[in-house]
């Protein structure tokens, strides 16, 4: 990934950015140019709820490649608490994955490119620790 | 508006690992058996394609694969891509190339090879279907954001594990008697439940294989084509949703096919019940299950008992893929529509060998890409 690629998405990865239609009202992530429901331009930058729960999961064990390293590892699509779906990966599970379980979004580095290339860092999601 | 555009010949490649044939003599295979059964040349070509710019290297491949060929002399060639559903949209392109009159004949040719790069290369380059930016970013693999859908599937609607394995077998078993699959060999339900798992819950025979292969369709105006049984291109409909599986409120149907479905078959003039047979997209298990539901075959949930209950059987209700599908006929990416178009063809044509069905006369194909992103769906009719 190019430098100004990585650059332009920075927003959405590190802060969990998408849009909001100042037309409409309605949410969007990963950000668009428009917005995807009435396709007004008017549209603002809005950061998300970083709290959500699991809709779907997989444990992937057959990976694409960079990723190698983190077999096995949860895609999940994460339903945020205003109700818009991102999709994801899990870190720091330990316990069962189930639907509906509350998950937060922190910051992870996703993957580099090679030795000397850029470092991918992003948004992961890990289940909300439980008081014991 | 013209005619529908007839069937003037089919071509068909076997599936598998061609490390002797480069990308050029597979077109060149397929596409020399539907000219040479036509008897008349195309005015121009479209390609179906994926990853041959990514695995390959080489784009400008309409160009590059009718030069490499040589089959016939050169003429404006098209590349149409749109992941695994490349083969349906370039056949969508030659459809409307013939019915709007522009070209009297074109050659729709699906090209894929596959078989030849490192698996995390194949891995890679077919997750180039999903967003680039926010789902293959963040690891995702093709299979995994499908085994999404299959995980939200089999919870909302009660469905056992075994009744998705047994479309494989079936798959598996229908294979068996066709000639260009890649995998003609029958396994058992066993088989699937303990084979290794890819990205939970799918699993290894779950999935297509990755392999080479071609197919082509000559398409032309039907004062052009010969022989007794005419065979038309009556409808075809494409139907799309976001590129992202987030992007989508329920991760349990595609909303893509039931849209495809609904313009192709109005414009064919057929209901679904008027169908023959079907080739539905099972890249997975769950697409199989689907597909029939979002074509409207049986009702929300229904579609893997559909296929518990024998009903997509040569010989049952409603035959589902009767070459063995994606699933065993093989899935080399974008030439898989113009398989399952030759193959409902050649259906309809009674030219199916041990894999034909009875009464078949108007029969579908359907194509699917992405995980559920673009969907192309399209009628053939035996003309009366």
């Amino acid at each position: 990934m190019t430098v100004p690629r990585y650059w332009r998405n920075i927003g959405a990865y590190y802060r969990l950015e998408g849009i909001k239609c100042k037309n409409c009202g309605s949410l969007t992530f990963p950000p668009r140019n428009s917005c995807p429901k009435c396709h007004s331009k008017d549209v603002e930058t809005v950061q998300l709820p970083r709290r959500g729960r699991i809709v779907s999961f997989s444990l992937l064990r057959s990976p694409p490649k960079g990723f190698e390293a983190y077999v096995p590892y949860y895609v999940v699509v994460v339903e945020l608490e205003n109700g818009v779906r991102v999709f994801g990966t899990l870190t720091d599970v330990f316990g069962e994955v189930k639907e509906g379980m509350e998950v937060e979004a922190v910051f992870r580095k996703i993957s580099e490119d090679g030795e000397e290339g850029l470092i991918h860092y992003g948004t992961k999601f890990r289940p909300v620790a439980r008081g014991c | 508006m013209t005619d529908n555009p007839v069937v003037a010949g089919t071509g068909l490649t076997k599936i598998g690992r061609r490390w002797e044939d480069s990308l050029s003599d597979l077109f060149a295979e397929a596409s020399r058996q539907a000219i040479e059964e036509a008897g008349i040349q195309p005015q121009a070509v479209f390609v179906g394609n994926m990853v041959a710019g990514e695995l390959d290297g080489q784009e400008h491949l309409g160009l590059a694969l009718e030069d490499g060929a040589g089959v016939f002399p050169l003429v404006p060639a098209f590349k149409v891509e749109s992941a695994c559903s490349s083969g349906g949209s370039a056949l969508f392109a030659g459809y409307m190339a013939v019915k709007s009159g522009v070209y009297d004949s074109v050659l729709v040719a699906g090209v894929e090879k596959l078989s030849e790069e490192p698996s995390d290369n194949v891995t890679s380059a077919l997750a180039e279907a999903a967003d680039a930016d926010f789902e293959s970013y963040y690891g995702a693999s093709f299979t995994s954001l499908n085994a999404l859908l299959m995980r939200s599937y089999m919870k909302e609607y009660n469905v056992p594990r075994d009744w998705l394995s047994e479309i494989a077998v079936l798959m598996h078993k229908n294979a068996v008697d066709n000639p260009y699959a890649q995998l003609r060999k029958p396994i058992t339900v066993d088989d699937v439940n303990r084979s290794r798992v890819i990205a939970d819950p799918i699993r290894l025979l779950d999935c297509s294989p990755t392999g080479d292969g071609a197919a082509a369709i000559l398409l032309a105006r039907p004062e052009l084509v010969k022989g007794d049984v005419q065979v038309e291109l009556a409808g075809m409909g494409v139907g799309v949703d976001t590129i992202a599986v987030n992007g989508r409120s329920s991760l349990s149907d595609v909303p893509a096919t039931a849209k495809a479905a609904r313009v192709a078959f109005s414009a064919a003039g057929v209901d679904v019940n008027d169908l023959n047979l079907i080739e539905v997209h099972d890249a997975f298990t769950i697409m199989a299950a689907l597909a029939l539901e979002d074509l409207g075959v049986v009702s929300k949930g229904e579609g893997a008992k559909f296929f518990h209950e024998g009903n997509a059987e040569r010989d049952g209700k409603l035959p589902v893929n009767p070459e063995g599908g994606l699933k065993a006929r093989g899935h080399p990416v974008g030439a898989t529509g113009v398989y399952a178009a030759v193959e409902v063809v050649r259906q309809i044509q009674g030219k199916a060998g041990k894999m034909q069905v009875p009464r078949a006369e108007i029969g579908a194909f359907h194509n699917l890409g992405g995980s559920g992103s673009h969907a192309v769906v399209g009628v053939f009719k035996r003309k009366r």
